[in-house]
């Protein structure tokens, strides 16, 4: 396989990872949105786990989005 | 663009010197001033105003002030709620970083090229991320070696961890701390770059959609045009919370530094 070709199915695999992350930031924001809606006066003490929760999950997608860009751009 | 172009959407992110320059150089550096120096100064400038004009102190706030203060406000809770009464010392800093990483996303979004001025977003390079995160995170070391000294060393082994499992656990904790600054810097880049590349993108599909004739125009170009204007909404949303994530893991991490665990 030419080495170019192979760099962009790389790419493209590499962007599973984001759709991957979409799965996780949905899971975070529904699993909060659930509990939030039965217990409404506990929620807004945990907006701020709430983030970290999606800064991690989000973290991972878009190290999937990095190492695309590196194959397209640098590699 | 008759030719219908390569669509180029990381040229935006192209560093250029604005004036000055090629003999501007430091132990071989090129120190030029260029346009991402350009819009730090600028939103730097903006934050000035913005907290200059809400100095006033009146007893009964006007507009610019209430909006001075909420900013303030917000981030004087975040910092009580994570860190607690020892986190006081520490909101001039965390609001420094909140706003000026706030205003950079948001000025580097505004539509200013329709005017012949390229916005450009300084937090779309790791350079200038890394480097704020390496600040919080040098005051995260400071910080817990001069409270407590090399007991420090503790945040690495959790409480209740049994014996054997010590010289497992204390690795795992100790590269998940050194990678911080990697992930907080990472974060904010790439959540920018993306965006802006995105849009990029979807403008690229525009005008060559419309330039190869009408009806792709029509099927292609409205469409991606709708999508465009509908992912800037979401871009304003991501460029503030990526700034409140910034600050809300810069505050946790003062709290390790703080509290150990």
């Amino acid at each position: 396989m030419d080495a170019e070709a192979a760099k962009l199915i790389g790419a493209g695999l590499a962007a599973i990872g984001a759709g991957m992350a979409a799965l996780g930031v949905g899971n975070v924001f529904g699993s909060f949105l659930e509990s939030a809606l039965r217990n409404p006066s506990a929620a807004d003490g945990q907006q701020g786990r709430l983030f970290i929760g999606f800064a991690a999950a989000e973290l991972l997608g878009l190290l999937a989005f990095v190492v695309s860009m590196i194959l397209i751009f640098v590699a | 663009m008759a030719e219908s172009g390569k669509i180029d959407p990381m040229h935006q992110f192209a560093i250029e010197p604005l004036f000055g320059t090629d003999h501007w150089s430091i132990g071989g550096f090129n120190i030029a001033f260029t346009n991402s120096a350009a819009w730090m100064l600028l939103s730097a400038v903006v934050l000035w105003i913005f907290v200059a004009g809400g100095l006033k102190r009146q007893l009964v706030p006007g507009r610019w002030q209430m909006a001075v203060e909420f900013f303030t406000g917000f981030i004087d809770k975040l910092m009580l709620e994570n860190v607690g009464a020892a986190g006081k010392k520490y909101v001039p800093y965390v609001f420094s970083l909140f706003m000026f990483i706030l205003l950079a996303n948001l000025l580097g979004l505004l539509p200013l090229g329709i005017v012949g001025v390229h916005p450009f977003t300084f937090t779309s390079h790791f350079t200038v991320t890394g480097v704020l995160a390496i600040i919080s995170f040098s005051i995260v070391l400071m910080v817990g070696f001069w409270k407590h000294g090399l007991h420090f060393f503790s945040l690495f082994v959790p409480h209740g961890t049994p014996l054997p499992m010590i010289p497992v656990i204390f690795p795992i904790e100790l590269v998940s701390f050194l990678v911080r600054p990697f992930s907080l810097g990472l974060r904010l880049f790439v959540a920018m770059t993306a965006g802006h590349v995105l849009l990029k993108v979807l403008a690229g599909f525009v005008i060559n959609s419309t330039n190869a004739g009408a009806g792709y125009g029509v099927l292609v170009g409205v469409p991606s045009f709708v999508l465009m204007v509908g992912i800037s909404a979401l871009e304003m949303l991501v460029a503030v919370i990526q700034a409140y994530v910034f600050a809300l893991l810069t505050s946790l991490y003062i709290n390790d530094a703080e509290h150990l665990h």
